[in-house]
């Protein structure tokens, strides 16, 4: 069997396991699937620029958050429904993105991760700046009556599980066929050595442009539907910690593969989940696992799963 | 008919003069060695020809037309292929990506496969194409690289010291190799192994403390006295 | 007030700000000039050396003076000690990889601030400051009668906060002593240069980097106990001055310790001028944005010369 087939079995079976999970999880994991999957998708989008581009960024709670906001501010105070407030978000998302690549993509390194995370620090304040519509760290609830789309109640735990699964199911192919393109191959060679891809007649800057375009909408598309499924937008989705979770998730699960950044979530997850019962200091498992992740797994869960036994992981 | 020709271009770099008021001309089909002491400024002559160092002053003219102003990657499209003077593959990808990444500017599809196994066949390296370029030995990521530039089809391929640190019988290969290619394209090649020079560049350019010291056929060179002192003398 | 006096008083409460900023930051890009590393557990060090403090004058009591001199010798120490011990065991490991480190210093962060919460709890707390007498200051004016002064209702300063400014300055000029002048200084300096040269040369640079990490959270912590009896120790303190050495460091040019300083007093009075006239959020917001753009548009910083 050819890679390709391997492959698209692989994650087309993962889409099916979670499809039909949904009816025999008990009620508790059933809502906390539903959560990991908007998550993970946020994790896809971040992947696509750290995991396959090689950009590091401290910055996507602004993605996420400019989705989150774009589809929650456009329900609560222009009154609109749920399918065009969603294009608001995820339209919100890419222009962010493409406005702060303009801007950060004229450096590299440790400076791209600074300017990144101070700019997503400037607009989480100006979210609270902005008190008076925003509620700030408070938020707002956006009640389960403005939650129908296209007369499905989004509020209902079955339609917010199905609809989680589809915006998953969508991210997650997006990436498989992304990173199969000759697009998605010459980000992975960028990743590499930019400069040598340059002298290869490459545009590198359109191409990183392209990616961090790509992985802010993917962001905000998902910001979007956890406001929208779960009913709720706050400034804490915009802080540096929303930045460092996606890392975070797609370190441990392994950058650069299509799998890690949903084994990643799930991990991350049902650990700080049970760890739970013993402390309320859940920050400290995150802590402990970035510096555990640096030390001894830089690949991630996925990333050593190919590097080990299947080397055909996309 | 002139495929590249420079004029006054020169570099300083915090007043140091790397390259002074170079004028080089090189016809279309042309095998040019670029040949000097180190220091010369041989890589950065050839780093502005193809746009990775932004020149002080002067012009580059490609294939009639004024690339001064154009960024490294739209001078590749128009038709260079540069190889890099320190070996720079993707390490971690296989051999077939490798070329595949630079066939890709100007093929589709199927096309690609086909270059690949193409190129790759004719440097050699073709029962390599899924090693990881990373682990190839030095010799054959050099080849590599030189595959990496023909499968371009460039007009003109800068070569930069492409036999440095090859054995004797791999750069045997590299001279048939080159005269194979020159029936099909310009070469500049930037040489320090003079038997390379010899019997593979149609003419030669001395470059000295960053000027045109001469230029003429192999043989004419070889019997310049001003060379001898600065170049073949210390060599 | 009148304008004129409370602008005096703003400046007097950013002098003192700039100063415990200025150690801040000349720790924070210590380590960046000699290691090239970003330290994001830089403010977690700041926090604490507050809180240590505040368990070594609960521990010494007393005359407040005492368990005072106390912290500001033992807080310092153990945080430095702590962070060399961070240096060897974790950035050691990852070969100092610019982004690698930020990773693990963000968990680092984590790691502290939680342990804190869990040993030391949510509570703010106060150290006593060993003296603190008010001043009084006297506002000058042209007035009816010709030159006059007064003394107007709440401009005032106190020992204290006179005796912070003047303890910095004495830090500084130490630190810029141990780098021109000691032997340590030229192997830190050399390290920096070239560090593959520097262990051509037998420099034990590795010795150096737990140090230099070591002396740069130790100055860390030292900024916190000069602050700690005006601000009191959190667990969440380390944020803010975290982000204010970032914007120091960011402005005077990347590893640069005069340019350091410079930034952070303009930085640390301007704080202090700027609230007067907008919201602090607001500041803040202009104050990120300034920094994200100064890295785009000039990354040598604002007071830094331009080097390949």
């Amino acid at each position: 069997m050819s890679a390709t087939a391997k492959s698209l079995i692989l994650h087309l079976g993962l889409l099916a396991v979670l499809f039909a999970l949904q009816f025999v999880l008990p009620a508790y994991h059933h809502g906390n699937l539903a959560r990991i999957m908007v998550l993970a998708s946020y994790a896809v989008g971040y992947n696509i620029l750290f995991g396959y581009t090689g950009l590091l960024s401290l910055g996507h709670a602004l993605f996420f958050a400019a989705g989150m906001y774009g589809m929650g501010l456009t329900i609560q105070h222009a009154g609109f429904t749920p399918a065009p407030a969603l294009i608001v978000g995820i339209l919100a998302g890419a222009v962010v993105a493409a406005g702060l690549a303009l801007l950060a993509l004229r450096t590299t390194g440790v400076a791209f991760l600074i300017v990144t995370l101070m700019f997503a620090q400037a607009g989480y304040l100006t979210i609270l700046y902005f008190g008076e519509y925003t509620r700030g760290d408070e938020g707002f609830v956006i009640q389960a009556f403005d939650r129908m789309l296209w007369g499905i109640d989004l509020s209902n735990p079955e339609n917010r599980y199905f609809a989680a699964w589809g915006l998953f199911a969508v991210c997650l192919l997006i990436c498989l066929r992304l990173v199969r393109s000759p697009f998605g191959k010459t980000l992975v060679a960028i990743r590499e050595n930019e400069e040598r891809v340059r002298m290869l007649g490459y545009n590198t800057f359109a191409h990183k442009l392209g990616a961090m375009v790509i992985s802010g909408t993917i962001s905000a598309a998902a910001g979007a539907f956890y406001g929208l499924l779960f009913g709720y937008a706050g400034a804490s989705f915009a802080g540096v910690q929303y930045s460092i979770f996606p890392l975070l998730w797609v370190l441990l699960g392994g950058a650069g593969t299509v799998l890690g950044p949903f084994v990643g979530t799930l991990f991350m997850f049902y650990l700080i989940d049970l760890s739970s019962g013993i402390t309320t200091a859940y920050l400290l498992i995150v802590g402990v696992a970035l510096v555990l992740l640096t030390l001894f797994a830089p690949q991630g869960l996925t990333g050593e799963l190919r590097r080990r036994v299947w080397g055909w992981l996309p | 008919m002139t495929l590249l020709s420079t004029r006054g271009l020169s570099k300083h770099f915090d007043g140091l003069k790397a390259v002074t008021d170079v004028d080089f001309d090189l016809e279309e089909g042309e095998v040019r060695a670029l040949i000097g002491p180190n220091g010369a400024g041989k890589t950065t002559l050839v780093g502005m020809i193809c746009g990775r160092i932004p020149p002080s002053s002067g012009s580059v003219q490609f294939d009639g037309a004024d690339i001064t102003a154009l960024p490294a990657h739209k001078r590749i499209l128009r038709g260079m292929a540069y190889t890099f003077q320190i070996t720079s593959v993707f390490a971690r990808l296989p051999a077939a990506e490798n070329v595949a990444l630079a066939a890709r500017r100007r093929l589709q599809g199927d096309a690609v496969e086909a270059a690949v196994d193409d190129a790759l066949s004719r440097v050699g390296l073709r029962d390599r194409r899924d090693e990881e370029a990373g682990n190839l030995s030095y010799g054959h990521q050099r080849l590599l690289e030189i595959a990496m530039g023909l499968v371009q089809r460039p007009r003109l391929l800068i070569l930069d010291e492409p036999t440095q640190g090859l054995a004797d019988s791999e750069i045997d290969a590299f001279k048939a190799l080159i005269r194979e290619l020159s029936a099909e394209t310009t070469i500049l090649l930037i040489e320090h192994n003079m038997s390379v020079v010899m019997e593979t560049a149609d003419r030669v350019t001395v470059l000295n403390f960053g000027e045109v010291l001469a230029e003429g056929t192999p043989q004419e060179i070889h019997e310049n006295d001003a060379v001898q002192a600065a170049y073949l003398g210390t060599g | 007030m009148e304008l004129g006096p409370y602008i005096l008083l703003a400046s007097l409460e950013g002098a003192v700000t700039a100063a415990v900023l200025a150690l801040t930051a000349v720790g924070l890009s210590l380590v960046f000039g000699v290691m090239r590393v970003v330290n994001i557990a830089h403010g977690e060090f700041f926090m604490l050396g507050a809180v240590i403090a505040w368990f070594v004058a609960q521990t010494v009591g007393g005359h407040p003076a005492l368990g005072f001199v106390a912290a500001l010798v033992i807080a310092p120490l153990v945080v430095g000690v702590i962070a060399a011990a961070a240096d060897m065991t974790i950035l050691k490991r990852i070969d100092y990889d610019p982004e690698r480190t930020i990773v693990a210093t963000i968990g680092l962060l984590y790691i502290i601030q939680q342990l804190t919460l869990m040993t030391y709890g949510p509570e703010a707390r106060p150290v006593e400051a060993p003296f603190n007498q008010r001043l009084a200051l006297p506002w000058f004016e042209w007035g009816e009668e010709g030159f006059e002064f007064y003394f107007p209702w709440g401009l005032s300063t106190t020992t204290y906060k006179l005796a912070v400014i003047g303890a910095a300055g004495v830090v500084l000029v130490g630190v810029w002593l141990m780098m021109a002048r000691t032997r340590i200084g030229l192997l830190m300096r050399a390290t920096q240069a070239d560090r593959d040269m520097a262990l051509a040369f037998g420099i034990p640079v590795e010795r150096v980097y737990a140090l230099v990490f070591g002396i740069g959270a130790a100055l860390a912590a030292l900024a916190a106990v000069l602050i700690v009896p005006i601000q009191q120790a959190h667990y969440l303190m380390g944020a803010d001055p975290l982000l204010l050495s970032f914007i120091v460091v960011i402005i005077g040019g990347l590893g640069s310790l005069p340019g350091t300083v410079v930034a952070a007093i303009f930085i640390g009075l301007s704080d202090g001028i700027i609230s007067v006239f907008f919201s602090p959020t607001l500041a803040k917001i202009l104050a990120t944005l300034l920094v994200g753009l100064v890295l785009v548009f000039r990354p040598q910083g604002l007071f830094g010369t331009r080097s390949s």
